[in-house]
């Protein structure tokens, strides 16, 4: 069963993110190194102890739904209570209300232990989280006041509503209305899917943020507001009153994360209350909801990243052992007696080293993008725009290529255990089943892959992106220098990765100079995967020039799988024209 | 109520070798936990604390770096930490050890009130001697309720408490007065896991340092190796025995033929303790 890493996450966190230096530097008041170890460690036997040994129950049973209420798998509900009795929760949570306001690095490690642990667990906070920042951002005094404190602490649970039947990336299309009521609340009407967390047995209240239209909002996305649809009313004194005219009637019968209920929710059916719909307050100003939830979108989008880099984790923590155990064969390094385990053969260690590999680079990128948020929260000036940029830049990384990442080594997984990996008894294609749903949902890998081209490329007049090049290629010029044995040709291997990511990218930002998006678009895919295998490389370079025991990591890395830069840049390059041709003549309508 | 706990940093034996030529312990690169046994007795002062109000200070003798698991104690929890630091310290047998924490105990209660219990751990796993909670009640005249299983209960205005501790063949029901000395048994509560405020705390949290000076310690003969009368003259590793004791199943036969088939057995195999025996019985 999973053990967290809490030696692995804190290395990377120190060492190849940079939160040492920051540290150092005192950039996190009394935050010192003992206190990260503190917390990392009592997050890590959180996770291992309380969390992992449940995985398994929620993945076989599932949230169930009966009479609009969800109850949640055997044992969940005493886990949640006693991860916010834990003070989990409010890690990262405002202080004036009640959080400890950790730096975001800490969050995401947190974030990743939880989710290695039990997926299904891990997001439901996610969204609470998500919740804490549109309202303290955005939210009028009172708001703040009467839900922040206990959706900090977690005695309340937040959640997301933007999804509709027929708005699905497209938020423009949406289609819930909300009235003004004339006694400043509005009457929501409407109906939301894939409402994560919508309705469970976890808290007695749960407070939906809701984008709608207003009756005269203008067309598309510049006519969406945001309003909090709590599921209770709550009184002056703070206590639950009246049910709200809100619902779920459906959940979605899923292939993984089962224990996540995500629901179908109905606002203002007139179920409950003499005057139907459901009673919300507005967010923020009117026709600006969009803006509002982006804000809490960003950091959404690096905790799904953390999903991809916890399930490759998990997976590849149980294909290892699996390996040690199982024998098979014969193998030329196994001098024992019987048949060799399958770890000493040649392809199953490249398939686990692959998988540790891949692991290890989401990992460095997700806790990097990070690193980014907090140092542009304790900067000023061109300080603060530079590592604003840098998350941006690398944001779209941490996503699409950490949850790919997910997929491709729980399947990696499921493989070295062989026919047992198909069988669910292993849990190998539990991970699997899991990992998938994170390429698609908080904006699918394709639309990150557009964020990227279209909106991060051009940061800071195109230069960002070749300044964060020129940082990676310094890493590379200190391997070569290094002069260390083990290394082998990491070097070259980066030289060569960087300069085609360098040639990739100016060409992309030609493309789109010259107004020629669509052939930019056709190549982004591609274009993530390459920046993100490039910027993967040197952070494990980064990491075994800190501790020479990741060296044989990071060299195999470099010329075993640094090698696919190559043939990403000709797709990048060469690949847009022979797509809309074929695209054309074969699969549009 | 004020409680105090005295724990020990030792090396994880779990994780320990010795070394087959010159028996010694291999310490390096071993890590150090808190003595498990003093967990109990963390837990179970922790567990007063949280029912009837009042502190938990934890006290530990030990180098500079015995201070992690201080913090350790304070990310369960604990309320303060004081660490008994001293190269007058090093190479303390128990009896040193009980004089410099009695000692140490008195000044905590001078100095943060006086202590209702003082909890200990029935033993250490690297000693495994269980004398120095004994030394401490002696020293400091507190009622000594050794190996505890369970504490039925306190009452604070009377000032008694009532234990039961594992004894030979039973359990003994103890009515004492505080302040009183207890030694814990072991798998008798489990340590809590600590929140995320309580390792936020213990690693924010300042560790209080007493030199034997800053304890009260006048009297340096009685402390480390020069108040030790202890001596070890050898270690050496047992052999283990090759034979195994038989169980023999009574259920289906009678003891008297069963042990007439042993003696039998024994005799076949050495016909010489048949004169023998006959020989001393004097027949």
């Amino acid at each position: 069963m999973y053990r967290a890493p809490v030696e692995d996450i804190a290395f990377t966190l120190k060492h190849v993110a940079g939160m040492k230096s920051a540290l150092d530097a005192g950039r996190f008041g009394d935050l010192g190194e003992d206190l990260v170890d503190a917390v990392l460690g009592e997050a890590g036997r959180f996770a291992t102890e309380e969390v992992a040994p449940l995985y398994k129950i929620g993945d076989e049973q599932g949230a169930v739904l009966k009479d609009a209420a969800v109850t949640m798998p055997p044992g969940w509900k005493e886990l949640y209570r006693r991860w916010i009795d834990g003070g989990w929760n409010a890690l990262s949570g405002p202080e004036d209300h009640g959080g400890q306001a950790l730096p975001t690095m800490l969050g995401v490690a947190a974030l990743e232990m939880w989710n290695s642990a039990a997926m299904a667990f891990g997001i439901g906070p996610t969204l609470t989280m998500g919740a804490v920042e549109a309202l303290d951002k955005h939210a009028s005094e009172a708001l703040k006041a009467t839900y922040l404190a206990k959706l900090v602490s977690g005695e309340w649970m937040g959640t997301m509503n933007l999804t509709e039947p027929q708005a699905g990336s497209d938020l423009a299309a949406l289609r819930s209305r909300a009235e003004p009521a004339g006694d400043g609340t509005y009457r929501i009407f409407g109906q939301k899917i894939f409402i994560t967390y919508g309705e469970h047995d976890f808290t007695d209240n749960i407070i939906h943020l809701v984008l709608a239209r207003l009756p005269d909002a203008p067309a598309g996305t510049r006519g969406i507001s945001l309003f909090l649809v709590p599921k209770f009313f709550v009184n002056d004194d703070g206590s639950l009153g009246a049910r709200n005219d809100v619902f779920c009637s459906g959940l979605e019968h899923k292939l993984g994360i089962h224990a996540s209920p995500t629901c179908t929710m109905i606002y203002g059916d007139g179920f409950q209350g003499a005057r139907p719909g459901a009673v919300g307050w507005l967010i923020g100003e009117e026709n600006k909801g969009l803006a509002c939830m982006f804000t809490m979108m960003n950091n959404a989008r690096l905790a799904v990243g953390m999903q991809g880099v916890a399930v490759a984790e998990a997976a590849t923590q149980k294909a290892i052992a699996y390996a040690n155990e199982r024998r098979q064969g014969k193998a030329a390094d196994y001098a024992g007696a019987g048949m060799a385990p399958i770890v000493h053969h040649p392809d199953v260690q490249r398939n686990l080293l692959t998988m540790k590999a891949l692991t290890q680079t989401a990992r460095a990128i997700s806790y990097s993008c990070a690193h980014a948020i907090d140092m542009a929260r304790v900067s000023d000036g061109d300080q603060a725009s530079h590592w604003r940029d840098r998350a941006n830049l690398l944001t779209p990384l941490a996503k699409a290529f950490s949850t790919d990442v997910g997929v491709e080594v729980a399947s990696l997984g499921v493989q070295v255990h062989g026919g047992m990996g198909f069988i669910e008894e292993t849990g190998a294609a539990a991970f699997y089943r899991d990992a998938r749903i994170a390429p698609i949902y908080e904006g699918t890998n394709g639309i990150q892959a557009i964020d990227l081209v279209t909106r991060k490329l051009p940061l800071g007049g195109g230069e960002h992106v070749h300044g964060f090049i020129g940082e990676l290629a310094a890493v590379a010029n200190a391997v070569r220098t290094s002069n260390l044995q083990g290394f082998g040709r990491t070097a070259d291997a980066l030289d060569a990765a960087l300069g085609d990511l360098t040639q990739a990218t100016r060409f992309l930002q030609k493309l789109s100079a010259d107004g020629r998006s669509d052939e930019a678009l056709a190549g982004a895919t591609p274009y993530l995967r390459l920046i993100s295998l490039a910027a993967g490389g040197a952070y494990l370079a980064r990491g075994a020039l800190a501790d020479q025991d990741r060296i044989a990591l990071c060299r195999f890395f470099a010329e075993n799988l640094l090698g696919e830069a190559h043939a990403l840049k000709e797709r990048v390059i060469d690949g847009a024209e022979s797509l809309a041709a074929a695209g054309k003549a074969l699969i549009s309508a | 109520m004020h409680i105090v706990v005295c724990i020990k940093q030792v090396p994880d034996s779990a994780q320990i070798r010795v070394h087959p030529v010159t028996n010694t312990i291999m310490r390096q690169g071993v890590p150090t936990i808190i003595n498990p046994y003093d967990l109990f007795a963390l837990e179970e002062a922790l567990k007063l604390r949280d029912v009837h109000g009042g502190e938990v200070t934890v006290l530990t003798m030990g180098p500079p770096m015995a201070e992690d698991s201080l913090r350790k104690a304070l990310g369960y929890g604990a309320d303060r930490a004081v660490l008994l630091t001293d190269r007058y310290f090093a190479g303390s047998d128990t009896l040193a050890t009980s004089f410099a924490l009695s000692q140490a105990i008195a000044k905590i209660g001078e100095t943060f009130g006086r202590p209702d219990i003082v909890f200990t751990g029935k033993q250490t796993i690297d000693g495994d001697t269980a004398q120095v909670g004994p030394g401490i009640a002696k020293r400091l005249d507190l009622s000594q309720l050794t190996y505890v299983a369970k504490i039925a209960s306190i009452d604070l205005d009377t000032r008694e408490i009532e234990v039961a501790r594992r004894a030979e063949g039973g359990t003994q029901l103890l009515k004492s007065r505080l302040p009183c000395l207890i030694t814990m048994l072991e798998d008798t509560n489990e340590i809590r896991r600590g929140s995320l405020q309580q390792a936020l705390c213990a690693a924010r949290s300042q560790v209080v340092k007493w030199t034997a000076a800053d304890a009260g310690i006048d009297d340096l003969t009685r402390c480390g190796l020069r108040g030790s009368p202890t001596v070890v003259k050898r270690v050496f590793a047992p052999t283990a025995r090759a034979e195994r004791a038989a169980q023999i199943d009574t259920a289906e036969r009678g003891l008297q033929d069963i042990a007439d088939e042993l003696i039998a057995d024994i005799l076949t195999r050495r016909p010489a303790l048949e004169h023998e025996l006959a020989f001393n019985s004097g027949t």
